[in-house]
């Protein structure tokens, strides 16, 4: 047998000139791209105060507060507690729901099978990205100037905010829908409504409703952190047991939304294969 | 031509007609049953969220009036009409907005990195051992589940007030996020190279290094940047917790009823996010294609 390995390479070579010798600008450009984003790295921390001193001060104290942290007790407050975990869970719920329901005629509008001009779709679509642009967060704070503190705030402000994602969502899902079902509606003589009852919604009613259980499940951690702001839940509780530094009841608190986020999970994901069967949702 | 059309004999057809009207009516029932138990779950939500529809009507004029007044300025005019008046605090706020990303960066670097490290004991097919599995994925969990702004409140009080807070409650629910999410691209990798590359006897370190992360890079690049997006959207609400960017102006403003300035914060943050959007959209097209960006 002969050693092939050197005409090989020799050969190879000659035919392959990118592969051996990559021009410098490709072999630099990954190491580059690497250094300039550990320079923004090191500029952010300079920028942000970050300082070793202080950072290893703080995690000391972390270290303290967990250790109070143990073991997690609610203290007699848990009938109050158990009743902000509910709050929680209607908010989410409720805000999800309307969040739909309202979504469902606009995204039909930004859909571009079903309304094909152009200039009526992209004001509707710009409207759902400033939506979804401004955080729940905020929404809550502008709810609570108009129907003050309290739950409602909260949902109202993850209505609002699901409304653009879901107005996008479901949108999308319009548009994937296969269109020989419409054209046979339209065949038959149906008109525009009936060609979007029969030919479109069966095919994306359970896309949606898989979409819809999947908010649910990540609203109920949302819905857990807007009471921070003052828009009911157990977040207004947690905030104010940090406040206070109480940390075993902070713990407490934590468990419970991990417990609560855990079963909501559990329920939801069971719901939605029996909804759309054991595939992905898109 | 005749087409022959068999039809059952009556007998026949009247079994299977009933048998297809009683499954129809099942499954009537069965949507039925789900619509009622859904129906009273609003329901019971709506007592529980003391929904009040009468303050809501009553006081629904004053969503419309708060967008009214976010766009009146104090003399009285439509802020559009006088957008010097309007942004008077640009060079403050392009500020604030400067921090909002360096915390999303950064925080979303050291997140991406640490979850890096940290998938592949996640992960079913590459993880040493399962009881490391375990421990790895529940501390992931935890850090996902936690809502970033509640790390950021402690945070606050254990490192300060400033974007340090901001910056690690971002890591870590970074972390939490990207670290699943990348051990399902490691999971879903073609094992055939780790078995080559063991087969020459390299250590587990040299079966990453040389079979794993080369088929994984370009999915854990295009995870990082959507959360990158995210992050940005996060960062501008760290400052209501005292953790920093341009969310601290903002609770300021709406809390003293400043109310143009409401709006054009607002308008820096949306039109920010959007440009991020658009650029990172941008950016996963060009570096992996376009099946990668979904």
């Amino acid at each position: 047998m002969t050693r092939p390995q050197e005409v090989d390479t020799r050969e190879l070579r000659a035919r392959y000139p990118d592969v051996f010798d990559r021009p410098a600008s490709a072999r630099l450009a990954m190491p580059a791209m690497i250094v300039a984003a550990f320079a923004i790295l090191v500029y952010g921390l300079v920028d942000l105060d970050f300082s070793p001193s202080r950072f290893f001060a703080g995690l000391s104290q972390l270290g303290w507060i967990s250790l109070m942290m143990i073991p997690p007790d609610p203290g007699s407050s848990l009938p109050v507690y158990l009743k902000a975990l509910g709050e929680t869970l209607s908010i989410a719920l409720l805000g999800t729901t309307l969040a739909a329901v309202f979504a469902l005629p606009v995204s039909l509008l930004a859909a571009r099978n079903v309304i094909p001009s152009q200039i009526l779709r992209f004001p509707i679509r710009r409207f759902l990205d400033s939506i979804r642009g401004v955080d729940t967060l905020i929404w809550a704070l502008v709810w609570i100037n108009v129907v003050g503190l309290g739950p409602f705030a909260g949902v109202l402000a993850i209505a609002v905010s699901d409304f653009g994602a879901f107005g996008k969502l479901f949108s999308e899902a319009i548009e994937g829908a296969d269109q020989k079902q419409v054209e046979g509606v339209r065949a038959s003589g149906g008109s525009a409504l009936h060609e979007i009852r029969f030919g479109l919604l069966p095919q994306v009613l359970p896309v949606i409703a898989g979409q819809v259980l999947y908010f649910i499940e990540s609203n109920t951690r949302s819905a857990t952190i807007i009471g921070i702001v003052g828009a009911g839940g157990i977040g207004l509780q947690l905030a104010e047991q940090i406040r206070v530094l109480e940390w075993q009841r902070v713990s407490f608190l934590i468990l419970m939304i991990l417990v609560a986020v855990a079963a909501i999970d559990f329920i939801s994901s069971k719901l939605r294969f029996a909804i759309i069967g054991r595939r992905a949702v898109a | 031509m005749t087409v022959a059309v068999s039809i059952l004999p009556e007998q026949q057809l009247a079994v299977l007609n009933a048998a297809y009207r009683q499954a129809v009516a099942r499954k009537r029932l069965r949507l039925l049953l789900g619509l009622v138990i859904f129906a009273a779950a609003l329901f019971l939500a709506a007592i529980g969220a003391e929904v009040n529809l009468r303050t809501f009507f009553a006081h629904f004029g004053n969503f419309i009036s708060y967008f009214d007044r976010i766009l009146t300025l104090d003399s009285g005019q439509r802020v559009w009409t006088d957008a010097g008046e309007w942004l008077w605090g640009w060079r403050k706020w392009l500020k604030m907005l400067g921090e909002t990303l360096l915390i999303s960066y950064v925080g979303t670097l050291i997140g991406a990195t640490l979850a890096f490290a940290l998938n592949f004991f996640a992960a079913e097919n590459t993880s040493p051992s399962p009881w490391l599995r375990f421990v790895v994925r529940r501390l992931l969990e935890f850090a996902r589940t936690v809502p970033g702004i509640v790390f950021a409140l402690i945070f606050v009080i254990a490192f300060g007030l400033g974007p340090m807070a901001g910056v690690l409650a971002i890591a870590i629910h970074t972390t939490g996020a990207l670290g699943k999410l990348f051990s399902e691209i490691v999971e879903n990798a073609d094992m055939k190279p780790v078995e080559g590359i063991r087969s020459t006897g390299a250590s587990w370190l040299s079966c990453m290094r040389f079979a794993i992360v080369p088929q994984v890079t370009a999915g854990y690049a295009s995870y990082a940047l959507l959360r990158f997006e995210i992050n940005v959207r996060e960062a501008s609400v760290m400052g209501f917790v005292g953790a920093g960017g341009i969310g601290q102006e903002l609770v300021v403003a709406i809390r003293k009823f400043y109310y143009s300035d409401v709006s054009a914060i607002l308008l820096t943050i949306i039109i920010t996010v959007f440009i991020i959007d658009i650029t990172t959209g941008w950016l996963r097209g060009r570096l992996f294609g376009k099946e990668a960006r979904t």
